[in-house]
């Protein structure tokens, strides 16, 4: 990822654009902020968040025309929150903060301010702060221009004479009764002046055009509110002679013109970097969605504006506008406190880490890459692909750590070995028309169902249907291991043209997509749609006519035709179908999705409980990964092929973790139970390790799933122990203890010999090695 | 890492090859390229190190994810 791809992608998210209050106001107060404040009745923080960007806080509370108004996301519930009135109690129930400012040191440059109004007193504040002395030179004899043209029930005289106390700066001078034209002339001025600003109002229109441009259309540039004279700039209400008054965007013209006129005065570039310095369009995106709908606090005396009290109420019906659609949905993204913009950020320097910690390790590994992120986002920001680009760039700098995927990636290595892989054609048949891949998991949580898909289908289909027991590499693929997905993918290739490429039927939606993506040569189709179209076995499972709710896999997310054939079996089965809250294209991962249950077990818990407790009904599944997950957290959950064929002998273990030991079992003796049954072929002998006979208790088992120890660790180490007498005796039970590295991880087993066999009280690992200097 | 291994996690253990009582050693700890003396108890004759459950589960996990995470 360079530079220019992480801005492209931070880009994407859209978290941190401002609300609309916000944007569509021409100087920018934070409304967010202000109204949280006061929600939380700190009067003094919101007035001090709104004089940051108004230098009249008293007018413009009283007066301002409130553009921001207009655009309050609350007016699709309610009524848009009273946002002027809420400044005026800023400025009414707050203590004004006086912090100590200390102004740029001077630049002996002078500017003439033209008009005393709103436009031509923010330019000189602004300018004056800067370090440029300022002369507003005022055609009448007070400061405020059409200020005062307000009655007093609208605006104070007196809120008028505290606000323009900010004029009293040693920088700044006046000097009254000066007109431009009877007084003044533009070239004088331009003479005396290093810069001007035209300030003087919508009345002074005729006579600039005719004192300063030789009666020439007086043109201002929009953006740098240059004129057609070089050093000569104008703003306020003079540009804007037919529009209703808008005091703070008055305000807007003066700041702006003044950092034009800063940056003409220092010579450097006038329109670089001049985007959304006025109102402007915000990309922000805010679902008001479950929102309670509610209308304004009444003002209750309009003269004194809200009390205190209803000012709190009044802000507390802003809804403090932000996106976050991808975390609202993903405990992923919620569970790391952010949202993508940061997450990208931090995953960018994670990558960029030369020396010290990477911090981010855990964030790249924990994410499902499932892709709701994506469906739900309004700029399509996929953050799965994010991470597991960033899984590449660590597995190809060898900066992965080895604990996070390295047994997921065992486990594929041990479905491709001769152990559990399998193809070959329909028995007594040498062509496949069809190649049923069931697929690694289901192979492992539900092998009979495995056999009794394929009696169906190759009782139903013509042209013989061929069998491959594998994995299809998609733990490689979200580990970011390229060279171990691009080998298994070859070698599935190697096998489907050996077969003379069947179309393949799988029963895995991720399995189905891997293809779909990787292999768009080779046809294929879902197990759903092969039984919605052959129809149901004849001897379907009993039926119990409830309700189940039917849990879409992540990797069927754009498999829509699968969505339905799933539905129509269920149909058929008599099944009544709930739908969960998201559900087909919108669906949750069930923590497995990115390896996420190996590298952040906690947060693949908090995933599965997440998804559980969407609904009270008995889940129904058709991806096995998902029925084990949610049954480890005490789920029924069916597999979808247990309904069509029936539960009778179903899995229904709930609230265990998953016995990968158990697993890897299934997978070995589905090969062995097919090539005998089916095939009539022999199978191999059994190594001698796995002849050892273990007794282990439940709690031992569970602690072995939590701790990743397999079975075959245990025996490797029990082998190893008693063959070489390497092993420590516990002389109050005992007990032995002993510990072997087959490869990378050291197992310790404390056991027992108990009738022919062993038990096991305890199994824990390690990575750190240890030398040992043997001194015998 | 002498600390990390208290008296009671050796508790009855003793060697089942030579019968020896376990006595802490200078041993060399590795992961990731990186090494560390460390005092851990061991066979004082056949040279077995002995690593309890919670040395293990805790103090070396945590070590090896900050390496891992180097």
């Amino acid at each position: 990822m360079n530079q220019k791809e992480l801005r492209d992608l931070e880009n994407l998210c859209i978290q941190e654009c401002s609300p609309w209050c916000v944007s569509n106001c021409p100087v920018h107060v934070d409304v967010r902020s202000m109204c949280t404040a006061i929600a939380q009745r700190d009067f003094s923080t919101a007035l001090n968040i709104f004089v940051k960007t108004v230098p009249f806080p008293r007018i413009i509370s009283h007066i301002c025309d409130h553009p921001c108004e207009n655009f309050c996301k609350r007016r699709e519930v309610g009524e848009t929150i009273a946002i002027r009135s809420l400044e005026r109690a800023a400025v009414t129930w707050g203590k004004p903060v006086t912090k100590k400012v200390v102004p740029l040191p001077a630049r002996n440059k002078r500017v003439a301010i033209v008009g005393a109004g709103l436009s031509a007193l923010t330019a000189a504040v602004d300018l004056s702060k800067r370090g440029y002395e300022c002369a507003v030179l005022e055609a009448t004899d007070r400061l405020g221009g059409s200020v005062w043209d307000y009655s007093g029930d609208l605006l104070p005289k007196a809120d008028i004479e505290s606000d323009l106390q900010i004029m009293s700066n040693p920088r700044i001078t006046f000097e009254f009764e000066k007109s431009l034209g009877a007084d003044l002339s533009i070239s004088d001025l331009r003479s005396s002046f290093d810069a001007i600003y035209l300030g003087t109002g919508r009345r002074t229109l005729d006579a600039i055009e005719m004192n300063c441009f030789g009666g020439e259309k007086l043109e201002i540039d929009p953006m740098t509110f240059e004129t057609k004279l070089d050093g000569v700039f104008a703003g306020g209400s003079i540009m804007r002679t037919e529009a209703p008054l808008s005091p703070i965007t008055s305000i807007s013209n003066g700041r702006r013109a003044a950092i034009s006129i800063d940056r003409f005065l220092q010579g450097v570039s006038i329109t670089a970097s001049r985007e959304n310095e006025g109102p402007y369009q915000t990309r922000l995106f805010t679902s008001t969605f479950g929102v309670d709908y509610q209308d304004r606090v009444p003002m209750k005396n309009r003269s004194r504006g809200y009390s205190e009290n209803d000012a709190v109420q009044e802000a507390l019906r802003c809804i403090k506008c932000e996106c976050m659609e991808c975390v609202k949905v993903c405990e992923f993204l919620s569970s790391f406190n952010g949202y993508p913009r940061k997450y990208i950020r931090q995953i960018y320097n994670n990558l960029s880490i030369v020396m010290g910690q990477r911090h981010g390790n855990k964030l790249i590994n924990s994410c499902s890459l499932c892709g709701l992120c994506k469906e739900v986002c309004p700029e399509s920001l996929h953050m799965g692909n994010v991470c597991k680009a960033a899984r590449e760039i660590m597995v190809s700098q060898r900066k992965m750590p080895p604990t996070a995927h390295e047994f997921a990636i065992r486990d594929m290595e041990f479905s491709n070995s001769d152990k559990c892989s399998l193809v070959r054609h329909q028995p007594r048949t040498n062509t496949s028309a069809f190649l049923f891949f069931p697929g690694c998991r289901l192979s492992g949580s539900s092998s009979p169902n495995v056999e009794r898909t394929y009696y169906y289908l190759m009782e139903r289909l013509k042209g013989g249907v061929g069998l491959m027991l594998r994995c299809c590499g998609t733990p490689a693929d979200w580990a970011g291991r390229k060279d171990d997905f691009s080998k298994s993918l070859s070698e599935f290739l190697y096998e489907w043209e050996r077969m003379d490429r069947p179309e393949v039927i799988t029963a895995c939606s991720s399995c189905y997509s891997l293809f779909k993506t990787h292999l768009p040569q080779v046809k294929l189709v879902s197990l759903w749609e092969t039984i919605e179209k052959y129809g149901l076995p004849n001897h379907v499972g009993e039926t119990h006519r409830m309700a189940l709710a039917i849990h879409d896999p992540c990797s069927s997310r754009h498999e829509p035709q699968v969505h339905q054939a799933v539905r129509y079996i269920l149909k058929k089965l008599n099944y009544e179908i709930h739908e969960l809250p998201l559900s087909r294209s919108l669906t949750e991962c069930c923590g497995y999705g990115g390896l996420m249950c190996f590298a952040n077990r906690d947060l693949a818990i908090n995933v599965m409980n997440r998804r559980v407790n969407e609904s009270p009904d008995d889940f129904v599944a058709y991806c096995a990964v998902c029925q084990d997950h949610f049954q480890s957290q005490g789920k029924t959950t069916w597999h979808l092929l247990d309904l069509i064929f029936g539960t009778a002998g179903a899995k229904n273990v709930v609230g265990r973790p998953l016995d990968y030991s158990q697993i890897r079992e299934n997978r070995s003796c589905l090969r062995k139970s097919l090539l005998e049954n089916l095939w009539k072929e022999p199978v191999d002998k059994v190594q001698e390790h796995q002849m050892i006979k273990l007794y282990i208790p439940q709690e031992i088992q569970d602690l072995m799933a939590q701790r990743m120890i397999l079975n075959d660790d245990i025996k490797r180490v029990i082998e190893h122990a008693e063959k070489s007498g390497a092993k420590f005796v516990n002389r109050s039970t005992g007990h032995y203890l002993a510990h072997f590295t087959p490869a990378k991880v050291t197992y310790w087993v404390e056991y027992a010999p108990n009738e022919g066999g062993f038990t096991v009280h305890n199994a824990y690992s390690h990575r750190m090695q240890i030398i040992e200097e043997s001194k015998s | 890492m002498s600390s990390y291994v208290n008296s009671d996690e050796v508790g009855d253990w003793i060697c089942a090859d030579c019968g020896s009582e376990l006595e802490l050693g200078k041993i060399e700890v590795r992961y990731m390229g990186s090494g560390y003396p460390v005092d851990l108890p061991r066979c004082p004759k056949c040279g077995q190190v002995f690593i309890p459950e919670k040395l293990a589960t805790v103090k070396m996990a945590e070590i090896e994810k900050l390496l891992e995470d180097k």
